[in-house]
């Protein structure tokens, strides 16, 4: 089946098998390889992107379903060389080490600023609880996104 | 994943009536059990009819003493929504108790019941706090919709439009949540509704149950000692890697005296 949607941006359209998961839909037909699978059972977050403003897990969503929406993912973030201030505060902060997990954080945690400005460290740590990290101790990934909160406020 | 048919009806009517020329369908709203289910290859629907794009499928309404919630409204909305948070706001909290914001930014209340998981939380809100399950065809009252481990009593076409809840008087939902998926190891609504007071169990069996003895004990007197000691049996209950059903009876106690002092 066709599918059409607006990716960071830009107008796409793809031909795509039904069980066609977004993340394939991203990472085999648009290139877009930032986002990760890492489970691919729903569990890891690697694979979050933004769904018309919502985070979600694209492993576990359809391309079809995905079909007219807006998607952003971590390629979309950025302006340009000048990085978005989690993607500068996670490298300020040590907010990784392998860097696997890190598109899903970024991603989750944008949402999460779009919704609290001033989020609290429990607040940040319940909201990355669909995203794990098997390096970090996650300590740098809460400091990082307590930064990015403030550079974004300021 | 097994190849299928997709299809994305506008209108109840469209999806029953593609429902009913397939060869074997299945509905999908959040997806969040269904599309893994299937990535295991543990479903092979023919056809997935997505629900998704339906008319009025999502949101919440509220009148005086009842807070109906379109199936298709999904954890996060519930979760966030003011009227929930004043009206029922044990409902609010369950909502958003539920796997993580990924899951809640998709799954949705009417996909939960339909597939009556039995550690889903969502049962024991539908059953502790009384609701009624609108269908496109009936209404149908918790204490009747929820037939067994992941069996309602749903016709295979019977879709869920709405849940229909009546305001209670006080309510308070509390599990214990497994610590990597969040699904309930034992969730416990307590709710007191019309002068009654219900307990509806989630996590402990093979399907959410109310705690009838408990209800009693609380009826006389609503307080977490009241219902201390009551013994919970064994037999029957869940046994897995996560808990035995010895501790699972054990958590129900501990639990729902939580719940208890919680809805105050």
């Amino acid at each position: 089946m066709k599918v059409q949607l607006s990716v960071n941006g830009r107008e796409v359209e793809a031909e795509a098998e039904t069980r066609t998961l977004l993340v394939d839909l991203l990472r085999d037909e648009l290139r877009l390889t930032g986002t990760h699978v890492g489970c691919d059972t729903s569990q890891c977050g690697a694979c979050v992107v933004h769904v018309d403003g919502r985070s979600v897990k694209s492993c576990t969503l359809l391309a079809a379903q995905a079909n007219g929406c807006e998607v952003t993912t971590i390629e979309g973030l950025a302006d340009g060389d000048q990085l978005h201030p989690l993607q500068a505060a996670f490298k300020e902060e040590h907010g990784l080490q392998c860097g696997f997990c890190t598109p899903g954080m970024i991603m989750s945690s944008a949402d999460l600023l779009s919704r609290n400005t001033d989020p609290s460290e429990k607040e940040i740590r319940d909201w990355l609880e669909g995203n794990i990290c098997r390096c970090t101790g996650y300590h740098n990934i809460v400091k990082a996104v307590q930064t990015a909160a403030k550079q974004m406020r300021d | 994943m097994y190849k299928f048919n997709y299809q994305q009806p506008s209108s109840v009517e469209e999806a029953i009536a593609l429902f009913k020329s397939s060869e074997d369908p299945k509905f999908i709203s959040g997806g969040m059990t269904l599309l893994p289910t299937m990535k295991l290859r543990l479903a092979q629907p023919s056809d997935l009819i997505d629900l998704n794009a339906v008319a009025d499928f999502a949101g919440i309404t509220a009148s005086e003493n009842t807070l109906t919630i379109g199936a298709g409204t999904r954890h996060a909305d519930v979760a966030g929504s003011d009227v929930v948070g004043r009206m029922i706001p044990a409902l609010a909290h369950l909502a958003d108790s539920i796997g993580d914001p990924q899951v809640r930014n998709r799954g949705t209340i009417g996909g939960s019941i339909a597939n009556n998981d039995p550690a889903a939380d969502y049962p024991a809100g539908v059953l502790g706090l009384n609701a009624t399950v609108v269908t496109d065809r009936r209404e149908i009252a918790a204490d009747d919709f929820f037939a067994g481990m992941f069996e309602t009593v749903l016709e295979d076409d019977e879709i869920v439009i709405a849940v229909r809840f009546p305001v209670p008087k006080r309510a308070a939902y509390v599990k214990f949540p497994n610590p990597a998926s969040r699904y309930a190891v034992v969730g416990v609504m307590v709710a007191e509704c019309a002068g009654a007071i219900r307990v509806a169990v989630t996590g402990a069996g093979p399907c959410v149950y109310r705690f009838t003895a408990m209800e009693a004990a609380l009826s006389k007197d609503f307080s977490s000692d009241a219902i201390k000691g009551i013994p919970c049996e064994q037999d029957g209950l869940n046994e897995d890697i996560h808990a035995s059903a010895e501790y699972r009876a054990h958590l129900v106690g501990v639990i729902a005296q939580r719940a208890v002092a919680a809805a105050g």
